[in-house]
């Protein structure tokens, strides 16, 4: 499984540009930042209210009150900056966070998105996740292409309950990057080593076959 | 006006079926020796605005899962079981709001305005029970203010006179929320004499604080 994050997570990198200001989600989000290329300097934002998010501390030298956005002892650069929630959301929904990174439940081919409730099973609330999806100017979904049943989580609609209305822009699975666009959802990579049939066969949504279907 | 003041000497200030609103995220910048007064006083009915529930071993999570509470508002529950089981079993109800749209309601309350339009939560439940508005074409969610009786915050220094200073991300909700209460209580890590704070670096002023605690050092 940890080698499936860690491709996902590897995939995702590539889409960062120099100078990008960045939100990365709980999970295989977090990941994504052990393969940003060492040549480009981006600015990690974390909705508890930070610019310059860096490592997690090391066990020693926490410090109570640098957290990241799950809770654990993190770090911030020279260059970060520290501000109130009220500041942090503005940086969210005014379109001053290039791209955030999130985990999901279900992502369907018109962008939409859940990841927030499972109604009768688990409630835990929506945190800044409602935000993030709505206010970064490029939202990527990572997530694994099929539930641990085998049933597919990229869905024609999604039927757990929305976390945002077509806001994603790319999703990035162990099979395959898709992307949303308004004729639909278009498949344009596919795994080294995986045959197109089956990320066909195993994904619910209807996909668009890009004519420059590339590996990655 | 001698604002620094034992817990103990807070005690004429709560009262059973009040608001409380209680600054902090997750175990960030949460007012610890206050909630743990707070608790022994055995208070009912409580309505609590709070960011998370918390980890139900420590901090503001420990005093969630100890506390008579009526009704939470709040983003996010998922860290502590003990609020998700009262939710489930009914004993709580829990009103789930996206976190930014939490943060301005609270700062709408402290700041005389009568709501913003927000596009957060359009197309999800969070729209249930709100006004949706049109502007230009796009919808927006009309997020209304949201204030309390008493309003718990944690900040790193204040002086005698309630000026406050916070430390890195323990900022967080403390300084919307010292001006969304009709009593705002204040614990600060370290209490100096006034004009030891720089003039210059103080993020709260003194003018929305009642009450002033010092951490019990044992916490810290």
């Amino acid at each position: 499984m940890s080698e499936l994050k860690s491709k996902i997570a590897k995939r995702i990198a590539q889409e960062i540009e120099d100078g990008d200001v960045l939100n990365l989600g709980i999970g295989i989000p977090t990941l994504v930042c052990d393969y940003i290329a060492s040549d480009i300097e981006v600015s990690i934002h974390s909705e508890n209210g930070l610019i310059g998010l860096d490592k997690e501390a090391e066990e020693g030298f926490e410090d109570k009150d640098i957290i990241n956005a799950s809770g654990r002892p993190a770090t911030i650069k020279d260059t970060g900056s520290f501000f109130d929630t009220a500041m942090s959301f503005n940086i969210i929904r005014g379109g001053h966070l290039d791209m955030t990174v999130l985990g999901a439940l279900q992502v369907d081919q018109k962008g939409n998105i859940a990841n927030w409730m499972i109604p009768g099973k688990l409630v835990p609330g929506m945190g800044g996740a409602m935000d993030l999806t709505v206010g970064a100017k490029r939202v990527i979904c990572a997530i694994t292409h099929q539930t641990k049943k085998g049933t597919s989580k990229i869905k024609k609609e999604c039927n757990l309950p929305l976390t945002a209305k077509g806001e994603v822009d790319l999703i990035v699975t162990e099979l395959a990057v898709m992307k949303v666009t308004e004729e639909g959802l278009i498949l344009q990579e596919i795994a080294e080593g995986v045959k197109l049939e089956e990320v066909i066969e195993k994904t619910e949504a209807e996909l668009i076959i890009s004519d420059n279907l590339k590996r990655f | 006006m001698q604002k620094v003041v034992e817990p103990k000497e807070l005690d004429h200030i709560f009262k059973d079926d009040m608001s409380i609103m209680i600054g902090g995220f997750l175990n960030c910048g949460t007012a610890e020796t206050v909630l743990e007064y707070v608790n022994e006083l055995d208070l009912k009915n409580l309505t609590i605005i709070v960011n998370d529930a918390g980890f139900n071993q420590k901090s503001k999570g420990k005093f969630l899962a100890n506390a008579n509470i009526n009704k939470m508002i709040t983003s996010h529950i998922g860290t502590n079981p003990d609020i998700g089981k009262k939710m489930n079993s009914g004993e709580i109800e829990v009103e789930l709001i996206p976190q930014g749209n939490l943060v301005e309601q609270i700062r709408c309350k402290g700041s005389g305005l009568g709501g913003v339009l927000t596009p957060i939560g359009i197309g999800t439940k969070a729209e249930k029970g709100n006004k949706v508005m049109e502007v230009d074409g796009k919808k927006y969610i009309l997020a209304t203010p949201l204030g309390a009786d008493v309003a718990i915050i944690k900040a790193w220094r204040a002086d005698q006179s309630g000026n406050l200073i916070y430390r890195y991300s323990a900022r967080n909700f403390n300084p919307i929320m010292a001006m969304a209460a009709d009593t705002v209580i204040v614990e600060a890590e370290e209490v100096v004499k006034n004009g030891e704070l720089d003039n210059n670096n103080i993020e709260t002023s003194n003018i929305f604080i009642d009450y002033i605690v010092e951490t019990d050092s044992s916490l810290l």
